[in-house]
């Protein structure tokens, strides 16, 4: 009888039931989209994130050089003043091959490696050097000086006026690439962590102190490189080592990947950083105890910048922020605004339908039907339509998330360009806004960056630094679904008990004697 | 059966109060026809609705095999009209969606029969008033007597003690009121029932054993010749 009632009255309203049930499949198909497309997003930020930190590294720490002590800026190896005698003369050949931090990321000694290492709830820690090589080649030019300042730059500072820039750059070829120091007894951790070795091998503890090295393969198409082939590294005396390739690596897109890897001390050793680092690397025992190995770790290192994944998180900007903004906030509230909206409306036509059957049910009562009985029965067809409209809105859910998945662009995230506090493996990081913090010594540059072409090639490289590109991806998991289905049934529950608590109350009497 | 003392009942009606019933006093012993008249709002129904435990009296008793109805809590108070208490209603009031078979079903639900005896027993009871053709037809498609013959069925399925009927023939036509009234004399002769109507009809009066005047919200009560 009461599965028989049910269908006969929920034919008779039929198309109120249908008007109800789509009320509550709207809401569960934008409550089944959004979910989809925020856990989408949640993933691409996971992968974003993962491509950016890398495996099994869970905090990094590196430190932010104070003003002034940059050091190690570029420079042609000689003082540029007007009628010094130290500026070569014109004609002079120039070739040097420089190997530095490049001033954006600050030394730690590397007893800190040590020290982190041991500390509790540490699982390991490794060190590492991320340095620019570069390379310069020309012939000094005359050069005419209409008084003032000569036409370089040193260390932090900037020139001003004299000279004609774009005419002495054009005389000298600059090539640069980014060499990783890496720790070889610590290969878990760091810049390799996440790379594939596609050709050859990878470094082994016989390569600590050799002059071996791999190569990005990217980097290794462009510049013809193979297993086998040599790559000349600077130093901090401005002259080179062959270093001979001995496998070729492949880094995930956005992992913003180093050019050359080689062995940490030969990278130390060459850039004049011995006992130096200038990332370390950390794994925690556990990920519950990340944060507090982070806060010792900001202790022990006084001055240093700690980042974990969520400070990372934080950092990342770009489409894939504002899409997960959107899913978080508006995408939320609207689903929940809708869902409310629906059970609000399913309780009223609920109540108006008990109210219009009020002598059936007061018929019933003078039957001997219990009030129970008879709330029963209106829930029952209300979580009827409500089954029903959960069914239809998991349809839309899924037409909701295969429309989000098609049509969606894809999303980008990147970091901060200013960002210098925290490094990835790669290390391209270190890129300020307009070519290398605190240095951009020997390139003239009157003030106007536009004319220096070499000062426009190096803020091409920061501005793309960091950059992610995920295709937003929206899975609509069995979880979502039974939450959907769920949601169905309370609110058919929820009008149900409406209904159920008006027809409760009649008293017999009253409703026979509402015959018309 | 019933035993009716100085029963009253008031309704509020705005800031007035209105006496539907001012201290009636009547007994009905078992196996009895009692036909009750009078003009239009002066308590007939409401006495029928005490008499049926629909509501309860403002004050007074009401006897019922030893049962004061309005002392009674309503959860007994259904389990009464459940076992006992047989309705007969002007309009019919079947369900519209249910046919004819799951009207006479519903009066079964409440004793908790199984899905087989009732069906068994509601068909048996239609089959008795001649609808044995009906079963699977909905109120919609039975005409005025074919519907107030499922309401008698479900009244009757049950076997309770006592039937009460609120204007049974009121929407009927001349030929299906006799046809009706004759119907539940039979029922009365053979089942030993006892029966309260309500009626305007005097022809259908006249064929009780006691009439009963309602005026006024009292009642007074004779032996029809």
């Amino acid at each position: 009888m009461f599965f028989t009632y049910i269908g006969r009255e929920l034919r008779r309203r039929m198309r109120q039931a249908i008007f109800i049930a789509i009320g509550l499949a709207l809401g569960i198909g934008l409550v089944i989209t959004v979910t989809a497309a925020s856990a989408g997003v949640k993933n691409a930020q996971a992968s974003v994130l993962h491509s950016l930190y890398g495996v099994g590294t869970d905090i990094t720490v590196t430190k932010t050089p104070t003003a002034g002590s940059e050091g190690n800026g570029f420079g042609f190896g000689f003082r540029q003043s007007i009628g010094s005698t130290s500026r070569p003369k014109a004609g002079s050949k120039i070739d040097n091959n420089t190997l530095s931090a490049g001033g954006t990321l600050a030394s730690l000694a590397s007893s800190n490696v040590t020290s982190i290492a041991k500390m509790d709830n540490v699982a390991a820690a490794a060190g590492g050097l991320t340095l620019n090589d570069r390379t310069i080649t020309g012939t000094v030019p005359a050069l005419n000086f209409n008084g003032g300042g000569g036409g370089f730059s040193r260390s932090g500072s900037s020139s001003s006026g004299g000279g004609n820039p774009s005419s002495f750059g054009a005389n000298f070829n600059i090539n640069t690439f980014t060499v990783n120091g890496v720790d070889i007894a610590n290969g878990e951790l760091g810049p390799l962590s996440t790379g594939k070795i596609s050709s050859g091998r990878t470094f082994t503890t016989a390569d600590n102190a050799s002059d071996v090295a791999l190569v990005d393969a990217s980097y290794a198409t462009q510049n013809k490189l193979k297993v086998g082939s040599t790559i000349a590294v600077g130093n901090s005396k401005n002259t080179a080592t062959n270093f001979k390739v001995v496998g070729i690596v492949s880094e995930p897109a956005g992992n913003n990947p180093a050019d050359v890897y080689i062995p940490l001390g030969v990278a130390q050793s060459l850039a004049g950083l011995k006992n130096d680092v200038n990332t370390i690397y950390v794994t925690a025992s556990n990920s519950g105890d990340i944060s507090s190995v982070a806060s010792s770790i900001s202790k022990a290192v006084p001055g240093s910048t700690v980042t974990d994944q969520n400070t990372l998180a934080s950092e990342v900007t770009g489409s894939i922020s504002s899409a997960a903004s959107l899913a978080n906030n508006l995408g939320k509230w609207l689903a929940i605004a809708v869902l409310i909206a629906a059970f609000l409306l399913a309780s009223l036509l609920t109540m108006a339908a008990v109210t219009r059957r009020i002598r059936e049910f007061g018929t019933l009562k003078a039957l001997g039907w219990k009030s129970r009985r008879i709330v029963f029965q209106v829930m029952g067809e209300a979580v009827a339509i409500g089954i029903v409209g959960g069914v239809i809105g998991v349809g839309l859910g899924f037409a909701g998330a295969a429309l989000v998945n098609k049509f969606s662009s894809p999303l980008t995230a990147s970091l901060a360009s200013n960002t210098t506090g925290s490094a990835t493996p790669g290390g391209a990081r270190q890129f300020g806004g307009g070519g290398f913090a605190g240095g951009g010594g020997g390139f003239p540059t009157s003030g106007t960056t536009g004319n220096n072409p070499f000062r426009g090639a190096f803020s091409n490289a920061a501005r793309t630094a960091g950059t992610v590109t995920e295709h937003l991806h929206a899975p609509v998991t069995i979880a979502i679904i039974i939450v959907a289905v769920g949601l169905a049934i309370l609110g058919g529950l929820i009008a149900g008990a409406f209904g159920g608590w008006r027809a409760a109350r009649l008293r017999p009497a009253d409703a026979l004697s509402k015959v018309a | 059966m019933y035993k009716l003392t100085n029963v009253t009942k008031d309704y509020p009606k705005g800031r007035e109060t209105v006496h539907a019933l001012r201290g009636v006093d009547v007994e009905i012993p078992d196996g009895e026809w009692l036909a009750i008249q009078g003009p239009t709002g002066h308590g007939k129904s409401t006495l029928l609705q005490i008499l049926g435990g629909l509501d309860r009296p403002t004050s007074g008793s009401v006897d019922f095999d030893g049962r004061d109805l309005a002392r009674t809590r309503e959860a007994q108070m259904t389990k009464v009209r459940a076992d006992s208490i047989g309705f007969i209603f002007q309009t019919f009031n079947l369900i519209p969606t249910l046919s004819a078979l799951e009207n006479v079903e519903t009066a079964l639900v409440p004793l908790g029969v199984s899905g087989a005896s009732r069906r068994a027993r509601a068909a048996e009871a239609l089959n008795s008033l001649g609808l044995g053709d009906r079963l699977r037809h909905l109120p919609s498609e039975l005409s005025g007597g074919q519907q107030q013959r499922v309401a008698i069925a479900r009244a009757l399925v049950k076997e309770p003690k006592v039937l009460l009927a609120d204007e049974p023939t009121g929407n009927l036509d001349e030929d299906t009121r006799d046809e009706i009234i004759g119907l539940l004399e039979k029922l009365w002769q053979d089942n030993g029932l006892t029966m309260v109507i309500v009626t305007h009809d005097s022809s259908i009066a006249r064929r009780a054993q006691r009439l009963g005047t309602m005026r006024n919200g009292k009642l007074t009560v004779k032996q029809t010749v």
